[in-house]
């Protein structure tokens, strides 16, 4: 065991879902030796999991659309804590990246002309998700594969070796990020699942790809490679994550069976007709819209159901909110009596759409709720309830290249922070993962070409430390079950830092914590190091502790309520917290907490913007401080880009 | 509501090992997987599984559950019967890593095989387009999970590894189809189809279809199609004569990728 196995690249990619595939791809396509590293099986990340589509201002439904609606769009649904460079980046570069996806084989459903189509979604204001019915994601992933085995194809031409240029190392995990001189990252430290060997990847770029942090919580839609991992990593090298309290809890999953609950129904139901009912048949959603999205929103039933085919003369329906105020009125409802019968509240497409248009639009959660609940969604309603779904919190990056504040570590996904503020709108996950996957995979290599050929040593000694680390559990006798230990952290996380939280619940979630690290730090794993998930799992757990702890810190410290953060004690919306990052970092093995200013919006930005819709977001010294000429220039551009478009 | 089901677990490595007999608690509404879980957390906390999503969408958790290849996230336990013995073994066609995970790299070998997607190069960015009743017969088999059940299932390999080397597998015959069915590719991988990823050994015994957690009519829109369009290709008078007398310069058989045979 005392072996670790050396394996030199120019970057390695931690991560093989859709962003960490697609920085894999800029990678290579810019001549770097490149390593992918999946949890999983190569084509199994979570990216698989998305259903509704890539959020891109194409304009092939309505041409009104344009890369600063969207960039409006994404800013009102982060409710403007949205770093609000890599949201301009976001909305500019998503067309051109869902194009790519194309020309390497993706085969998205098509309008009558036969571009790609769009659909609607929650908090876009025109139809803009790419799709290939109710499966994008993994749509994205399989061409992402394609892709990397194309340039593999490419390769055994030029080099003889398939994997000459970009390898995955499939069922392989990264434990440690391994550092040089000047604080430079220089290496990777892990394990291959298959056979227990440890392995050191020297490489003086490391980009994080890891996605989201679900396996804190009870009940999510995430998978069991989600946790945290990236983020911890990222901690433990020396950087810092940007507002944890921001998690994501999507409005509509199954609540029953309960073996099935938090299995994701996508919002698309919504997107194509689908109303939520209360257990009094009403769309209760008429009672929940909140103030700053009231003129977007219909007032009336009738209004909301022209809206789907005269978009431009209605306004949309409520059940179209972002996915924060969905799952909070959902929640409410249920929290009043009005739910469903096992605690959910009902989602009807049934009565409001034919049943082969459901099947041909949305087929996977036909299936899914025939096989699993014996609910015909032609038919009958579904029950429904929100679930822990993503972490808007992550590693803090430069926007333009996705390098964090540790040289030679970048982050692109779910894993890094900003870009969604404190709430992402549905579809603007796939989107994101394409356009700074490759700006990370870009700057990675640009970082390379700067080095000039100085690369960082390894040290010996983390790696050690990083290996002793790994096999504590094994060697520890008599310890814990970490099965035991994982649950009660998702069960503390669920209950008391969940949906909707209190400052002494967060306090005791604290407590709890505290506690329960010390039993993490002790549990033993039984059998080897070949294929033993409980060992797996016991190294997860660190991971696993550390996003408890972040999130709860976070939680605690910020007192107000926006987006994927509700305070009960604290509900309004505050101005003067509008303007605070929440920055988390390690000192020794302690998370700490500080306040960093947000970085003030480009001039031209915040023009794209009525006043009085800023009024409600910002502070009087902030509104006073931007002059209103720039603001009219602007407005004046779009109208007369929307004017072209008639 | 729940009860003890009784379970017969493959448990070992590298060719050797036997079934393990546990009792785990079954409750209303659950799927093998939970059960696997549940016996994990409790009893066998270093058995072995292979599983990601647990929603049917990454096609990680294939095993063979009382002999029929399945997704065990896929499989409700009211199936069966509250006395009925379990018997959950690894997939028979692959190599087993350790417990129920098997050694599948064979399918990324033969994914590696087939020339990609090859679309006209003067197509810019945003300029394709496809009408949907063109893509509609891809899409169906971009559905594909990869869970290789079909793989596993599929006799030409399951009784005959000696075919391994010269069959590529339903799953692989399949995705040359939706390659040559798209309407952007400008590739012709008829010939390559049959002699070297072995479309004539395919037999129409349809086991593949019926294994298919997602339901593609791997055989009947996949395999046959494909079968036909070969026969066109490699046999039809007419059609030897027009690649004979065209001026046209079409017509060329796209090679297997060179470099990728292992």
């Amino acid at each position: 065991m005392t072996d670790i196995e050396r394996l030199p690249y120019d970057v390695v990619v931690i991560g093989a879902g859709g962003s960490g595939l697609r920085a894999a791809i800029e990678a290579r396509l810019a001549g770097k030796r490149t390593a992918i590293i999946s949890k999983s099986l190569f084509g199994k990340a979570h990216t698989v999991m998305a259903e509704g589509g890539a959020a891109a201002a194409m304009g092939n439904v309505n041409p009104r659309d344009n890369w600063m609606v969207h960039f409006r769009d994404t800013m009102r649904g982060g409710k403007f804590l949205n770093n609000w460079r890599m949201a301009e980046l976001h909305a500019r570069e998503a067309p051109d990246r869902v194009w790519e996806l194309e020309a390497w084989g993706a085969v998205f459903d098509r309008t009558n002309d036969g571009k790609i189509s769009q659909r609607n979604f929650g908090g876009h204001e025109y139809p803009r998700l790419a799709h290939v019915g109710d499966r994008t994601g993994l749509e994205m992933i399989r061409t992402l594969q394609q892709k990397v085995v194309a340039l593999q194809q490419e390769d055994a031409v030029a080099h003889g070796d398939p994997e000459a240029m970009i390898k995955v190392y499939a069922e392989t995990t990264i434990t440690r990020l391994i550092s040089g001189g000047e604080g430079r990252i220089a290496g990777a430290f892990g394990y291959i699942r298959e056979t227990g060997q440890f392995v050191v990847f020297e490489a003086p770029a490391v980009i994080l790809a890891t996605g989201g942090i679900g396996k804190t919580f009870k009940i999510s839609s995430n998978s069991w490679e989600y946790t945290g991992d990236g983020h911890a990593l990222a901690l433990l090298a020396g950087a810092k994550l940007l507002n944890m309290e921001f998690v994501q809890f999507h409005p509509t999953h199954m609540v029953w069976p309960l073996s099935v609950a938090g299995l994701l129904v996508t919002e698309s139901v919504r997107g194509d007709g689908g109303v939520l009912r209360n257990s009094e048949g009403k769309r209760f959603m008429f009672n929940y819209v909140p103030d700053v999205f009231r003129a977007q929103y219909a007032e009336t039933e009738e209004e909301a159901d022209r809206w789907y085919s005269d978009p431009d003369n209605n306004r949309r329906p409520p059940e179209l909110l972002p996915r924060d105020e969905v799952a909070r009125s959902i929640n409410a409802e249920v929290k009043a009596g009005r739910g469903s019968p096992h605690g959910g509240v009902f989602l009807d497409i049934a009565s409001r759409r034919p049943a082969d248009e459901i099947l041909r639009k949305l087929p996977s959660m036909y299936h899914q709720f025939k096989e699993l609940a014996d609910v015909d969604i032609t038919k009958e309603p579904m029950e429904v309830g929100p679930a822990q779904h993503y972490v808007m919190g992550g590693v803090e990056v430069d926007p333009d290249t996705g390098e964090s504040c540790v040289p030679g570590l970048f982050a692109a996904g779910e894993v890094s922070g900003g870009m969604h503020g404190s709430n992402r709108l549905g579809g603007n996950s796939l989107s994101d993962l394409l356009v700074f996957g490759r700006r990370a995979g870009a700057g990675a290599a640009e970082y390379l070409d700067r080095l000039s050929g100085k690369r960082p040593v390894p040290d010996e000694g983390e790696v050690a430390a990083a290996q002793a680390e790994a096999l504590a559990p094994l060697e520890r006798a008599g310890g814990e079950n970490p099965y035991a230990v994982h649950a009660e952290v998702q069960q503390t996380m669920s209950s008391l830092v969940g949906i909707i939280r209190r400052e002494d619940e967060i306090k005791s979630a604290l407590a709890e914590l505290e506690k329960l690290g010390e039993r993490a730090a002790a549990v033993s794993a039984e059998g080897g190091s070949a294929y033993n998930p409980g060992w797996h799992l016991a190294l997860d757990l660190r991971n696993i502790m550390l996003m408890a702890h972040c999130v709860a810190l976070a939680a605690l410290e910020r007192q107000e309520s926006r987006g994927g953060h509700t305070r009960d004690d604290y509900p309004g919306m505050s101005p003067e917290w509008r303007k605070v990052n929440l920055i988390c970092a390690l000192d020794g093995d302690k998370v700490t907490i500080a306040r960093q200013p947000l970085p003030p919006m480009r001039e031209d930005l915040i023009a794209l913007f009525d006043r009085a819709e800023l009024n409600k977001y910002m502070t009087e010294e902030e509104l006073a401080a931007w002059p209103a000429a720039a603001a009219s220039e602007v407005s004046a551009a779009i109208a007369a880009q929307e004017e072209t478009h008639p | 509501m729940s009860y003890k089901a009784a379970l017969r677990v493959w448990r070992g490595d590298h060719g050797q090992g036997e079934l393990a007999d546990y009792a785990v608690e079954v409750n209303e509404g659950e799927v093998v997987l939970d059960i696997l879980h549940r016996l994990q957390a409790t009893q066998a906390g270093d058995l072995a599984i292979r599983w990601n999503c647990k929603a049917g969408k990454c096609g990680s958790c294939s095993m063979e559950i009382n002999g029929r290849p399945r997704l065990a996230c896929m499989t409700r336990m009211s199936i069966f019967e509250q006395d009925e013995v379990l018997t959950i073994t690894p997939l028979r066609t692959f190599p087993v890593i350790r417990d129920l995970v098997t050694d599948v790299s064979f399918n990324y070998e033969k994914a590696r095989q087939i020339p990609s997607f090859t679309p006209d190069p003067a197509i810019g960015l945003g300029e394709f387009r496809m009408q949907q009743v063109d893509v509609q017969r891809s899409q169906e088999f971009r559905k594909c999970i990869e869970c290789y059940l079909c793989q596993n299932t599929c006799h030409v390999i399951r009784d005959h590894a000696e075919n391994e080397h010269s069959f590529a597998g339903p799953r692989f015959l399949m995705r040359i189809a939706e390659l040559e069915m798209h309407p952007a590719d400008t590739a012709d991988r008829r010939e390559i189809a049959q002699d070297d990823f072995g479309l004539g050994y395919c037999n129409i015994t349809k086991c593949c279809t019926e294994v298919c957690p997602e339901n593609i009519k791997i055989t009947d829109n996949a395999l046959i199609p494909l079968k036909e369009r070969v026969v066109g290709r490699k046999y039809d008078p007419l059609v030897w004569l027009g690649t004979k007398i065209s001026r046209r310069p079409s017509g060329k058989d796209t090679p297997k990728v060179p470099g990728t045979q292992g």
